[in-house]
């Protein structure tokens, strides 16, 4: 595909009629392969503005876990199911989808966000760490170990977000005690209840005055 | 979600540009409401034009006034050394807004341009005159518990969500826009409307304008300030009311006084009057449960918020409290 990713073109003439006659034939997977692309001309790139088509993937540089990743995506997919559907990085949970539960919590440049909120494209060049990239071969990270010590956790299924969170909140400055610790982990919703033990395993770690 | 463009821009003119070239384009920066939206197919944007590259992220001090970036992350600002010590206000209401993961992801701009979280516009089976203009409002007669008390209209009752945009038009901001025709400021107060015949318009940017940065003007509330947010649980909720309070207090005296409300509007509603009677009389509980009675008058409740006519006063009079004797 090379330059046909993007176009300088300011616009593609046919791309409200190929959305629509796309949208009718939404059913078909074979609508993209029918779709015109956009022309593809590399000129006056001065200020780095490119296009890329709807119906384009877009390529796209991250380092994951200390990995260096050149990945080509749609500009429609999350940073989450960049991770779980082409990374196979299935750690990172999608609990509800919409930024309201915190399953999907990661690391962008030492950064907590939520993947699920955040296309993947606007990652380029940026450095992204998951419950996978916490540990150092067989050892846990000191925040994983603390949450088994105090059982953090029933189901399970929000903890990597939680760990994550966790650790940012310890680095941000923001686990003085637990009424902060409460406050500032009040965006990982756990159904299972184990907040307590929670905030007893992120107090540990933050007594401990390791540097995470 | 459906597909669209995507381009990313590094400069006010280049955004501004690339989005007036398409119909239905919108600017995207941290994305935390907009890719929310998209998702649930409430705003479907033929084109993204990225403004992430633009450097507009500054915090500071120029002459009398604080300057602060559009692409401020919510969590620098209320971090921000210059922030808590001169507009502690602003830093309290933006650490009670969303949660520390979206506030690390959420702009100043992004903030400004967040939509009504109202059932019914989130609802794409109901009607919504927001979502579609003509298509009535579901929560007139619907479920209207965190439903607006102030500038309603027969079209639109739903509130403003922001926590941010309570504290700055409280704190007389200017909004700071680049457009097709230049640069113009926008007072904060003037920034967002009123529902009215056309509730699908939140605020008054023009086409295809970009926020570039607010300010705010040195005042002297520093110390006595306190937002007071009241939600459904302790954390992470948007409010069924807010209260942002400044006070300037001398020898027991209010010598200048701010007070705004959210929860209650389609628009961060500013008290005025109520702070015209605060000021020059003692900071005391009867001074401000004067000034909540005041800033009540004209309020008008719905089927299921009638609570807010009286949880408003109170909520009122607390932030005044806290404000005149900080933790």
């Amino acid at each position: 595909m090379g330059d046909n990713h993007y176009s300088d073109q300011p616009e593609n003439e046919s791309f409200a009629e190929s959305r629509r006659n796309f949208l009718k034939n939404t059913s078909l997977l074979t609508a993209i392969a029918v779709t015109p692309g956009v022309v593809a001309k590399a000129a006056e790139n001065d200020l780095g503005e490119k296009i890329a088509s709807a119906f384009d993937k877009v390529p796209l540089k991250m380092e994951i876990n200390g990995v260096k990743q050149q990945l080509s995506v749609e500009p429609r997919v999350t940073l989450l199911d960049l991770l779980r559907e082409q990374l196979n990085l299935t750690g990172t949970k999608k609990g509800c989808d919409y930024g309201q539960c915190g399953a999907c919590t990661v690391h962008v440049n030492g950064q907590r966000v939520l993947s699920c909120l955040s296309l993947a494209v606007m990652h380029e060049g940026q450095k992204i760490t998951t419950i996978e990239g916490l540990t150092k071969g067989d050892q846990l990270h000191p925040m994983q170990e603390a949450f088994i010590k105090h059982d953090g956790f029933q189901c399970g299924y929000c903890t990597p977000g939680q760990i994550m969170s966790a650790i940012a909140c310890i680095r941000e400055g923001h686990a003085e005690n637990e009424a902060d610790i409460r406050e500032f982990m009040s965006g990982n919703i756990c159904r299972c209840g184990a907040y307590p033990n929670i905030v007893d395993a992120i107090t540990e770690v933050k007594n401990n005055g390791q540097k995470l | 979600m459906i597909q669209f463009q995507y381009v990313r821009t590094s400069t006010p003119k280049a955004a501004v540009d690339a989005v007036s070239k398409t119909q239905n384009a919108r600017f995207i920066a941290g994305g935390t409401n907009l890719v929310d939206l998209m998702k649930r197919n409430i705003m479907t944007p033929e084109k993204l034009v990225d403004i992430n590259n633009i450097p507009l992220k500054g915090i500071e001090q120029q002459g009398n006034k604080i300057v602060i970036g559009a692409l401020a992350l919510n969590s620098q600002v209320a971090d921000s050394k210059l922030v808590q010590e001169k507009l502690p206000l602003l830093s309290q209401s933006l650490n009670a807004g969303a949660s520390a993961q979206i506030r690390n992801m959420a702009t100043v701009g992004g903030n400004m341009m967040q939509r009504t979280r109202c059932n019914y516009f989130y609802d794409t089976a109901m009607p919504c005159n927001k979502r579609e203009p003509g298509l009535g409002c579901g929560a007139l007669e619907g479920f209207n518990r965190m439903h607006a008390i102030f500038g309603t209209s027969e079209k639109c009752i739903a509130v403003h969500p922001s926590d941010m945009c309570i504290a700055l038009v409280a704190l007389d901001a200017t909004v700071v826009a680049a457009g097709p025709k230049g640069e113009r400021r926008i007072p904060f107060a003037e920034f967002h409307r009123l529902p009215g015949d056309t509730p699908e318009k939140d605020n008054n940017l023009m086409e295809n304008e970009l926020i570039t940065a607010i300010e705010i003007p040195d005042n002297a509330f520093t110390r006595n300030v306190h937002y007071l947010k009241i939600r459904d649980r302790a954390s992470y909720a948007f409010a069924v009311i807010s209260v942002a309070a400044a006070l300037h207090i001398e020898n027991n005296t209010i010598k200048d006084a701010r007070l705004a409300m959210g929860g209650v509007s389609h628009k961060p509603w500013r008290l005025s009057e109520a702070e015209k009677a605060l000021i020059g009389k003692p900071a005391s509980e009867k001074t401000f449960r004067n000034a909540a009675e005041i800033a009540m008058q004209g309020a008008k409740a719905y089927k299921h918020n009638a609570f807010k006519l009286k949880l408003g006063p109170n909520t009122i009079v607390q932030a005044l409290k806290n404000a005149a004797e900080p933790v």
